[in-house]
């Protein structure tokens, strides 16, 4: 074995060892094999979505997005009774969810006393794992009669004049799929906030505390500005989940899919509450085509979703020192 | 505004006190030997007792067979990332990881069904597939967080002594990282546990006895729990409430126990490297 290459110079690393080792090379290949196959996966999962949906695609084309109703008989799907429930449901939890996480977050980061804070972080976290179809059972059994009973009426009658506080209707709504949703969204956008807020340099805070201002200016003037990029990331990130929700929006919100409404208090669907509930009972050609067409609405929000905040997190990580 | 900001976290333990706190009372009395030993009895009378034997065998199923699907690959994942891949490609394999993880549930049932429902049928094993799609990308994050906690010192040590790379991987780094991939797997098992929305399509057309064979459609906890929920009869909503109880407390503790083990050996780890 020589130690010098053609032209004379000496090899870089003569023990090293540069030879290849097939144990190195088996590990590594079987890695990549793997790291490459999840790669393929999500390709596969595009792929077939798309090749389910493509009968109902050529069919309906653009024009399923602004159809509302689903007609088994005539065979006329279309996807705007439920573009228009996802969009109702995920802004409003989005509403009732972003004070309180941020709230939460601050209240973790700026007021808790020392000792409260780790078991307040955990138990706030522990909500994120209970099942969505735990937070359903709960929604359908026991919230939805307390809001229908209490809650919407006491809306209607102060409210009212907004449309979307109408009349309680009598069975399942999308207020409740809202509230449902709000508790499912928010250790999302607070653990993240809270990371953020952390992550805020002490010296600003205490330089502003040092100028006279009070804990809320300081969190007004200094906090906030420096993370409201994160909280923009979160906030999407939280509507990922709000609109990809299937089995809680299907168990409280009423498989309603041939009217838009305003009234919140009527019932509804979404997309994917619509998939949960119907998927089963679809036949076979134009109708399941058209149920992977609404799959690949999901599909292409969620992606969206997901990138976009991706793409802020990048732009206000180095900033603020964010974990990915 | 400070007295908004504790009222927020007020709310928001609330709203966890009050789920567990339900589901708790409503199941706990309903709670008996029965509902895991017995077979659901169809049009049952009252008085008839009868349980949800094959929702919780099919769960273990359905959910072991999913575990031992994802985690060597999302192991491998993570070990090719950390240890071999170069940066770019380091970066592109960790947003198709989120990318994986923020597709929703219910779309990668819908995919499941495309992919092997259609022209072969429901089976254990498709719905386990459907749970691995949803653990692979946890497990991997998870492992991948704990091998970067290893110290490089480390590497370089074993190296320097001679020790091929696949060695040093295999036999130094994976074993210090072992605690935190056990809680991050059990952190998967806790998540697709309770997870419904996969199973709807690729494992749900079941008969009541209890089977252990993943090549034929197997019940579930969280889909006895869906059905359950949807039905007007209240001996219906019983059961649901008692095998929710059963399956909150089983992520609770998994995940809190997991969360724990996770902070003591990042701790550990992180102490390790100084």
């Amino acid at each position: 074995m020589s130690t010098f290459d053609a032209t004379g110079n000496a090899v870089r690393r003569p023990f090293s060892g540069r030879r290849t080792r097939p144990g190195d090379v088996l590990l590594q290949s079987v890695a990549g094999l793997a790291a490459l196959g999840t790669v393929f996966l999500v390709g596969l999962i595009v792929y077939k979505v798309v090749e389910g949906s493509r009968l109902s695609l050529s069919t309906f084309g653009l024009g399923f997005l602004a159809h509302v109703g689903w007609d088994q008989p005539h065979n006329r799907f279309g996807a705007a009774g439920l573009l228009f429930g996802t969009a109702l449901t995920s802004v409003g939890a989005l509403i009732l969810a972003t004070p309180l996480a941020l709230g939460v977050a601050l209240f973790l980061t700026e007021l808790a006393p020392r000792g409260i804070r780790g078991p307040v972080t955990a138990l706030v976290e522990t909500l994120a794992a209970i099942p969505s179809v735990v937070i359903g059972l709960w929604g359908i059994l026991v919230v939805a009669p307390v809001l229908r009973a209490h809650v919407m009426p006491a809306l209607h009658s102060t409210l009212g004049f907004i449309p979307l506080f109408g009349p309680p209707g009598p069975g399942p709504s999308i207020f409740t799929a809202i509230v449902v949703l709000t508790m499912m969204i928010l250790p999302i956008i607070s653990s993240i906030s809270r990371e953020l807020f952390v992550g805020v340099p002490a010296e600003l805070k205490e330089a502003a505390l040092a100028l006279g201002t009070t804990r809320w200016e300081m969190v007004r003037g200094v906090v906030f500005p420096y993370s409201w990029g994160g909280v923009a990331a979160a906030m999407m990130l939280g509507v990922g989940r709000a609109l990809g929700e299937a089995i809680a929006v299907a168990q409280v919100a009423g498989g309603v899919n041939n009217v838009i409404g305003a009234n919140l208090f009527n019932g509804g669907d979404t997309l994917a509450g619509w998939i949960a509930l119907d998927f089963s009972n679809s036949n076979p050609g134009l109708e399941t085509s058209s149920f992977f067409y609404l799959a690949l609405i999901l599909l292409v929000f969620s992606l969206v979703v997901n990138l976009v905040a991706r793409v802020i997190v990048r732009r206000v990580a180095p900033r603020q020192g964010l974990a990915r | 505004m400070e007295l908004l900001a504790w009222l927020a976290a007020a709310v928001a333990v609330g709203f966890l006190v009050l789920v567990v706190w339900s589901v708790a009372k409503r199941g706990v009395s309903q709670l008996n030997l029965d509902l895991l030993t017995k077979a659901p009895v169809p049009f049952a009378l009252p008085g008839v007792k009868q349980g949800l034997a094959n929702a919780f065998a099919g769960s273990l199923v359905l959910v072991g067979v999913a575990t031992l699907m994802a985690l060597p690959v999302g192991i491998l994942v993570a070990i090719y990332v950390t240890e071999f891949a170069p940066r770019p490609i380091r970066h592109g394999i960790g947003l198709v990881l989120d990318v994986l993880n923020g597709i929703p549930a219910i779309v990668i049932g819908i995919f499941v069904f495309g992919l092997f429902v259609v022209g072969h049928g429901q089976s254990g094993y498709a719905g386990s597939f459907a749970l691995a799609v949803i653990m692979l990308p946890l497990v991997a994050r998870a492992t991948m967080e704990v091998l970067a906690l290893v110290p490089t010192s480390l590497r370089e040590a074993s190296l320097g002594l001679g020790a091929p790379r696949w060695r040093t991987t295999l036999g130094i780094v994976l074993p210090q990282a072992v605690g935190g991939i056990v809680t991050g797997a059990v952190l998967a098992v806790a998540r697709v546990a309770g997870e419904t929305a996969p199973l709807l399509f690729t494992t749900s057309i079941v008969g009541n006895q209890v089977s252990w064979s993943p090549s034929h459609a197997l019940f579930s906890v969280p889909l006895a729990i869906f059905e359950l929920s949807e039905s007007p009869d209240t001996a219906d909503h019983a059961r649901a409430w008692a095998a929710a109880f059963v399956l909150l407390m089983f992520i609770l503790v998994t995940s809190l126990t997991a969360r724990w083990l996770a902070n003591r050996s990042r701790r550990k780890l992180r102490r390790a490297a100084g």
